[in-house]
């Protein structure tokens, strides 16, 4: 309490100097001290007793699915099984993290799903005809050039440069015709979505539509696009080895290990010379102990889970099946550059404050729309990759790829892993966290054939309800403390 | 006396047909507060929005630091060291105290990278140079605050930066009594410091607390300027209901036609 400080005391002339006074000690008790491991995990009780409980819910429903399926059928647990896990849920993971970038700003993309659809089927014509303008039907060519120059145009105006590169980039990989090559087509698919994105967040952001509106709209358009692109006729994508093994492939072992090693020693690495740093500044910061304790805990998870992926998990004789799956792979990678660029740069600082309080973040001179267009054009991009991996899982570019449930999944996963559709809260590891499970129910359910696929949309359901009921009890909670 | 560090003379602003500021004086001098009153409707807004370069001005010009300066952009006051505190606090719940604080001009390592250790260490000189102990941690996520620490976090801002001139829109008006008198010693303070200092209030007793001097509005026009020792409560809330008391305010003839 403040209220004996006298109005007349003089300004402190050095503020400087009374950070190594003893004033200071009780002033900002809280960084001084470092957080050690009970210090975190009180922290973290705190944290879900006033109403922030992150990721536990969807870990603590993940841990129940598991025990319930591991019952229902003792593949559930097989080796063979967990690694499928990550071809079936990929595409799912990947347009979640999209999806969380728009969340974040307390919009939605319904049509990330079917936008990545068409990108992905593009790329299909692409390298199936040898030549977009030929495989495309009559005027969809054109209009996808003009479509592309539109949204550098666009981009470029929104002050949206570096997606203004990248579609340009998209564009002169279709102009050359060097999409007729497969990697090349699978960037240029992405590149594409960026510019469909960029569309999107245009309308949402400047023209002023409310982005429901305008994704359902598109959702509905790009399934007729896609068909148009495909001329009717779906495309074989299990004859291009590096597409099919987006999902179906893994890393070898010795490759394994160097990811592994890579992306922990990376992450411990990191975390360890931040809290030195910290500490050696006089910084709000972990303790050493508390940086080694949950380094050691993630780095023993991630070797052992290496071993075991190691090791032949077929369960015929004729392959051997081994190493992280790619499409595993993928997913951390993209976790890891998603939570870089929203907790480590400015424009993930914008966002965050753009979803939290528009209003402040335009009185503090960020320009709202550019975050906005952002969003959706870095949200239709994952979407492309997300349905370039639809297309590798289900080995085909399909009339309704990407339709369907793909984008309701996608919402529902990151919803399930705690990102909050009213803005400013989220993490990209939720979108992961709720991908998986949302993936382990169908797959659960399949491995026990007298429970019918109909159970696999009631228990969705409920498990999001679920999802969402804790995250509005916990801010109810919140709102009360 | 020293001279006024910002200066509004002769300010006309017209809505169409309503004339809402008829030659408006009205001076912020270093080291001071100045309250600003009025009645709702009188034109305090206006004015602060027409200094803040949100709206326009008809006529009349703006000195800063002597020098005439043209508000045609919210970032031109910014660039002078002139910080504006709204009402509704303008501070994003999801980010902790450090992160409001430097929203819109993150410190960075090569134009992209936060420095989010350098931020954290301003952040607390700046709360520490206000003497501000109510606040536990620059880190703690400003949902988590209450009204009157919202209003410090949104007033060290404008230490944050610098600031030669701040202007105050009700800063103590849904606080309870003892983060008034926080919010109060925080406003005294920055004054102190030789900052200029606007305070906009409906409250008597608040002005008469913390402000040197009191610029009355009255339908428009300055009623009177006039410093806080010569006056009392009364007399300005007839200025700022009447236009006039005694001696000073509004010629009864201004103070007619301005109806």
């Amino acid at each position: 309490m403040s209220s004996n400080v006298s109005v007349t005391t003089p300004a402190d002339p050095d503020p400087g100097r009374s950070g190594a006074d003893s004033g200071r000690a009780g002033q900002f008790s809280l960084d001084v001290d470092e957080r050690t491991i009970g210090g975190a995990f009180r922290g973290w009780i705190g944290k879900l007793r006033s109403g922030e409980p992150g990721a536990l819910p969807s870990v603590l429903g993940l841990v129940v699915l598991v025990i319930i399926f591991s019952q229902v059928s003792d593949r559930f647990l097989s080796k063979y099984n967990i690694g499928s896990i990550p071809t079936q849920g990929a595409y799912i993971a990947i347009i979640a993290l999209g999806i969380v970038f728009v969340l974040l700003l307390g919009e939605i993309d319904l049509s990330a799903g079917t936008a990545g659809g068409t990108c992905a089927a593009i790329a299909a014509v692409a390298v199936s005809k040898g030549s977009l303008h030929h495989g495309l039907p009559g005027a969809m060519y054109w209009s996808l050039l003009v479509g592309q120059l539109l949204a550098i145009a666009l981009a470029v105006w929104l002050k949206n440069y570096l997606p203004a590169v990248i579609v340009a980039i998209g564009f002169v990989l279709v102009v050359t015709n060097l999409t007729q090559h497969l990697f090349i087509a699978l960037i240029a698919a992405i590149c594409i979505g960026t510019a469909i994105g960029t569309l999107t967040g245009w309308l949402v952001a400047k023209v002023g539509i409310p982005s429901f509106v305008v994704t359902l709209a598109l959702f509905l358009a790009w399934q007729g696009v896609l068909q148009f692109a495909l001329s009717g006729k779906p495309i074989d994508t299990s004859n291009y080895d590096l597409w099919h093994n987006l999902t179906y492939g893994n890393l070898s072992p010795t490759a394994s290990w160097i990811f592994i090693i890579v992306v922990v020693g990376l992450y411990v690495g990191y975390t360890l010379l931040t809290s030195i740093r910290a500490k050696a500044a006089g910084l709000a910061h972990d303790a050493v102990s508390l940086v080694l304790l949950r380094g050691g805990v993630i780095a023993v998870v991630a070797v052992v889970v290496t071993i075991l992926a190691n090791t032949n998990r077929n369960t015929n004789a004729y392959r051997i099946i081994e190493g992280i799956p790619v499409p595993a792979a993928i997913a951390i990678v993209l976790m890891v550059l998603a939570t870089l660029a929203l907790t480590k740069t400015t424009w993930g600082r914008h966002l965050y404050a753009t979803g939290g309080n528009a209003e402040a973040a335009r009185r503090a001179g960020i320009d709202v729309v550019r975050m906005k267009v952002s969003a959706f054009a870095l949200c239709s991009s994952f979407g492309a990759l997300g349905g370039i991996l639809l297309a590798s899982s289900q080995s085909s570019a399909s009339l309704d790829l990407g339709g369907s449930n793909v984008l309701l999944f996608s919402v529902a996963a990151a919803v399930i892993g705690g990102t909050s559709l009213f803005g400013g809260r989220g993490k990209p590891r939720d979108a992961i966290i709720g991908a998986i499970v949302i993936t382990v129910i169908p797959n659960g359910l399949l491995l026990k054939p007298s429970l019918g696929p109909q159970w696999q949309q009631v228990i969705t359901g409920v498990v999001l309800l679920v999802a969402a009921g804790v995250d509005a009890i916990s801010r109810r909670r919140a709102a009360r403390t | 006396m020293s001279d006024p560090i910002l200066e509004v003379r002769k300010l006309n602003k017209s809505f169409g047909p309503v004339h809402v500021l008829h030659d408006v004086d009205f001076n912020v001098y270093p080291g001071e507060v100045t309250a600003l009153v009025g009645d709702n409707g009188a034109g305090k807004s206006t004015l602060v929005k027409c200094i803040a370069g949100i709206h326009g001005i008809d006529s009349g010009e703006i000195l800063f630091e002597n020098k005439p300066v043209a508000m045609t952009d919210p970032r031109v006051p910014t660039a002078l060291g002139i910080e504006f505190v709204y009402q509704d606090l303008a501070l994003a719940d999801n980010l902790d105290i450090t992160q409001n604080m430097f929203l819109g001009r993150e410190l960075t390592s090569g134009r992209i990278f936060l420095s989010d250790g350098q931020m954290e260490k301003q952040a607390r000189q700046a709360l520490e140079s206000l003497s501000v102990r109510t606040v536990s941690s620059v880190r703690q996520q400003v949902a988590s605050l209450s009204g009157g620490q919202r209003q410090t976090v949104a007033i060290a801002k404008a230490v944050l930066w610098n600031s030669k001139v701040v202007f105050l829109d009700e800063p103590t008006a849904a606080l309870g009594v003892a983060q008034t008198k926080q919010v109060l010693d925080l406003v005294r303070r920055l004054a102190d410091q030789g900052r200029g200092v606007v305070l906009i209030s409906h409250n008597m007793n608040d002005v008469m607390a913390v402000a040197d001097r009191v610029a009355a509005l009255y339908l428009g026009r300055v009623a009177a300027e006039v410093k806080t020792a010569d006056t009392n409560t009364t007399q300005i809330v007839e200025l700022i209901t009447s236009g006039r008391s005694d001696g000073l305010g509004l010629s009864a003839a201004a103070a007619n036609e301005s109806i």
